[in-house]
């Protein structure tokens, strides 16, 4: 180890695995990795982008409906689905692929062999996707919440999701040791799950319509899940392995890992329902996703409480690592958006948010001060240890942070703010339905000032890795870790 | 964890227990709905059977061929990203009190759609009835000219134009009967000399919305008195 590396605490260094043997195994595992982790990377900071200008465009479009109101393929509907789509399978997949394929090939100690096939499954699933996001601009949107991309895209997106998946089965099945570790479970569980809802969803919703609202139970048992069963764990997975890393400090207790896991299991697959409360839907099978909906109560308190004991004391590394203050700020939105949902799923609740911005500001929460804020910690973990340099500019990393976080705060404040007060207005019939909608304004406007933010701190993540990946001279001979802190310093 | 076999069936019961428990009972319950007469009699053989009246019009009704054209174009646009296509109970949201439907729907008011489009947004008004506030000729000028520009008939109203849905032409000799008919000093009507003609999209649509009507009553949700 270099000297210049000891001047860090041996908690912050991310090269503070105490055994060399330990590093090498790593360090040839990440080497099997790194072209297509960073291939990864680079896909999805490329949905990321490009998904942030259909999200400022649709944000801006919701209360200046003139806005490039012109052209077809930029009508609200079809700019917002496609916003959703690149976040969610363009970002999120492919973030999911690299973060998530690297940590379950180091936990099971199991380099990535045929590398060369997962790159070209990886470009598949980007080239099915570019396809599907044409697809829905030019007007072959199914309308199908979660669903939209047209027909002649999905087999393509299933077929090459199939395939990528078969490389964190692989790494499982090949593992060295006993001991499976929680984000293992998650991972292998996630990696399992999704294609099932996916394939299920699309035979049930468009290849093979059910009956009726037979459709709309499917698509809210899938929609839901995507967050549920695919976003969450994944993330979840990623906090559990890097929290202790980082920290150089074991998880609190294995047996709350346990009930965590198999509690978010069994519960969050149900809870889906609750969308169509109200709806035309027999009451009992609401009832199901409400009651499965207070469950999440369980896994999230119980997770909540493992990562904060394990974080407890520890709050001065937390702030100066940008991998742990993406991830801690990701882990406390995590508890803060699955208790505001199980609230949402009561009747009395739902009744106020439901059809509402709310939902809007609630989903996004979940998204991204969760799942995004986490994954983007990954990446500051991540990419260090596969091109062997460190990160190029401190500066942009705060920028990235405090982009983000004042933005998504702003965003979830105003929308659920908004939200509230449009459902409580929308449910008084003395007040005239358009005044409703002229009341949103102000909340959608600040909306668009929050995309701002993001966008932002977006750029500056973006700035940041591409000159980490074509780095030269003193970026690229810079060996201390980039922290955000110094050394007993605060902020 | 060390019993890989024990994780495994759990990651796949979890799943299939909520796929059985909500997919497959409810294709079970919901999967052979059929269209009903709006009331049911007692059965000539059995009278503690309740079966339909013959000769009476099952509802919900089979859509004209322009109406299945204007849904089509009603998913292209992404209307349901704003509108939702369902009506809650009295008493539960205020659905009923605002005219957006005579009674809540049922999932018999939906079996005979291929795409479901219940909506879980209302930036917009709910449209499960709107062909029913909007009726007839002037339901139909009302729509178009809604389509047009939301601005002309709903001022201040945040919905998006759909102009690209109509062409403006010159007026040779006499002026097409489907031109829009735009109020007076309407600051969006055409130049003198021109006018609005809908497209067929823009026509199939409008067919579509005035389709679009909770105006029976079925055995399980009749309409009130």
């Amino acid at each position: 180890m270099s000297n210049e590396s000891q001047i860090v605490s041996p908690s912050t260094n991310p090269y503070s695995s105490e055994h060399a043997s330990v590093r090498a195994e790593l360090s040839e595992i990440d080497a099997s990795i790194r072209t297509a982790s960073v291939f990864f990377v680079v896909s999805a900071i490329g949905w990321l982008m490009i998904g942030t200008v259909f999200a400022l465009m649709a944000a801006f479009k919701a209360h200046e409906p003139d806005f490039l109101g012109a052209y077809e393929f930029l009508t609200f509907g079809r700019v917002r689905s496609a916003h959703l789509n690149a976040m969610a399978l363009g970002w999120g997949n492919n973030i999911i692929f690299a973060v998530g394929l690297w940590i379950m090939a180091r936990l099971c100690r199991s380099p990535i062999n045929h590398k060369g096939l997962l790159l070209i499954a990886g470009i598949f699933w980007n080239v099915g996707l570019t396809i599907g996001i044409f697809g829905i601009l030019r007007g072959d949107i199914t309308s199908v919440e979660w669903l939209e991309i047209p027909k002649y895209a999905t087999p393509m997106l299933a077929v090459s999701y199939a395939l990528i998946s078969v490389w964190g089965v692989m790494a499982f099945r090949f593992r060295k040791g006993d001991h499976v570790y929680v984000s293992q479970w998650y991972i292998l569980a996630a990696l399992f799950w999704f294609p099932w809802l996916y394939i299920v969803a699309q035979a049930m919703i468009i290849w093979f319509p059910a009956r009726g609202v037979v459709q709309s139970l499917t698509n809210w048992w899938f929609a839901h899940n995507v967050l549920g069963l695919w976003l969450t764990p994944m993330a979840l997975a990623t906090i559990y392995y890097l929290i202790p890393k980082v920290l150089g400090r074991p998880i609190y207790s294995y047996y709350l890992s346990v009930l965590g896991f198999w509690a978010l299991a069994i519960f969050y697959n149900w809870a889906g329902v609750h969308h169509l409360i109200g709806g035309p839907i027999p009451v009992w099978l609401i009832s199901a996703g409400v009651v499965a909906s207070v469950m999440m109560v369980i896994p999230v308190i119980v997770v909540g409480l493992n990562h904060h004991m394990t974080v407890v004391g520890l709050h001065r590394e937390v702030w100066r690592s940008p991998t742990l203050r993406f991830i801690v700020f990701g882990a406390i939105s995590y508890t803060l958006v699955s208790l505001l949902g199980s609230a949402m799923a009561l009747r009395s609740v739902n009744e106020v948010t439901h059809f509402t911005h709310f939902t809007v500001g609630h989903a996004h929460h979940g998204v991204y001060a969760f799942f995004t804020m986490v994954m983007f910690g990954g990446v500051y973990y991540m990419m260090p240890r596969l091109l062997k340099r460190e990160w190029p500019s401190a500066g942009l990393i705060k920028i990235h942070f405090w982009g983000c976080a004042i933005g998504i705060t702003i965003m979830v404040v105003a929308l659920q703010t908004g939200g509230w007060i449009q459902g409580l207005q929308m449910n008084n019939a003395e007040i005239p339905f358009l005044e409703t909608v002229q009341n949103t304004i102000p909340w959608l406007k600040a909306r668009s000032v929050s995309g701002l933010f993001l966008t932002v701190g977006h750029i500056a993540f973006a700035v940041n890795v591409f000159w980490m990946l074509f780095a030269a001279g003193a970026v690229r001979a810079k060996k201390e870790p980039t922290l955000l802190t110094k050394e007993g310093g605060v902020a | 964890m060390r019993n890989i076999a024990l994780l495994f069936c759990g990651i796949f019961f979890a799943l299939a227990f909520s796929y059985t428990g909500l997919l497959v009972t409810g294709h079970i319950q919901l999967g052979a709905l059929e269209p009903s007469t709006e009331t049911l009699v007692p059965s000539d053989e059995d009278p503690s059977v309740m079966v339909m009246p013959e000769g009476e019009t099952l509802y919900p009704l089979i859509p004209s061929g322009l109406a299945e054209q204007g849904k089509k174009v009603y998913i292209e646009m992404g209307c349901i990203y704003c509108h939702s296509q369902q009506v809650r109970r009295q008493g539960f949201g205020a659905d009923i009190d605002r005219g957006w439907g005579p009674r809540q729907t049922v999932a018999r008011d939906y079996v005979r759609q291929d795409r479901v489009l219940l909506g879980t947004i209302r930036t917009g008004p709910d449209l499960a009835h709107l062909g029913g506030r909007y009726a007839g000729d002037s339901g139909r000028d009302w729509n178009h000219l809604h389509l047009y520009n939301p601005q002309i008939v709903s001022k201040g109203s945040t919905m998006p134009p759909f102009a690209f849905l109509y062409k403006t032409q010159e007026i040779i000799n006499e002026p097409s009967a489907r031109a829009l008919d735009f109020p007076p000093d309407s600051e969006y009507g055409p130049e003198p000399g021109y006018e609005v003609v809908p497209t067929r999209r823009a026509e199939a649509l409008v067919e579509y919305l005035l389709s679009l009507k909770i105006d029976y009553s079925l055995p399980e949700a009749p309409i009130p008195e």
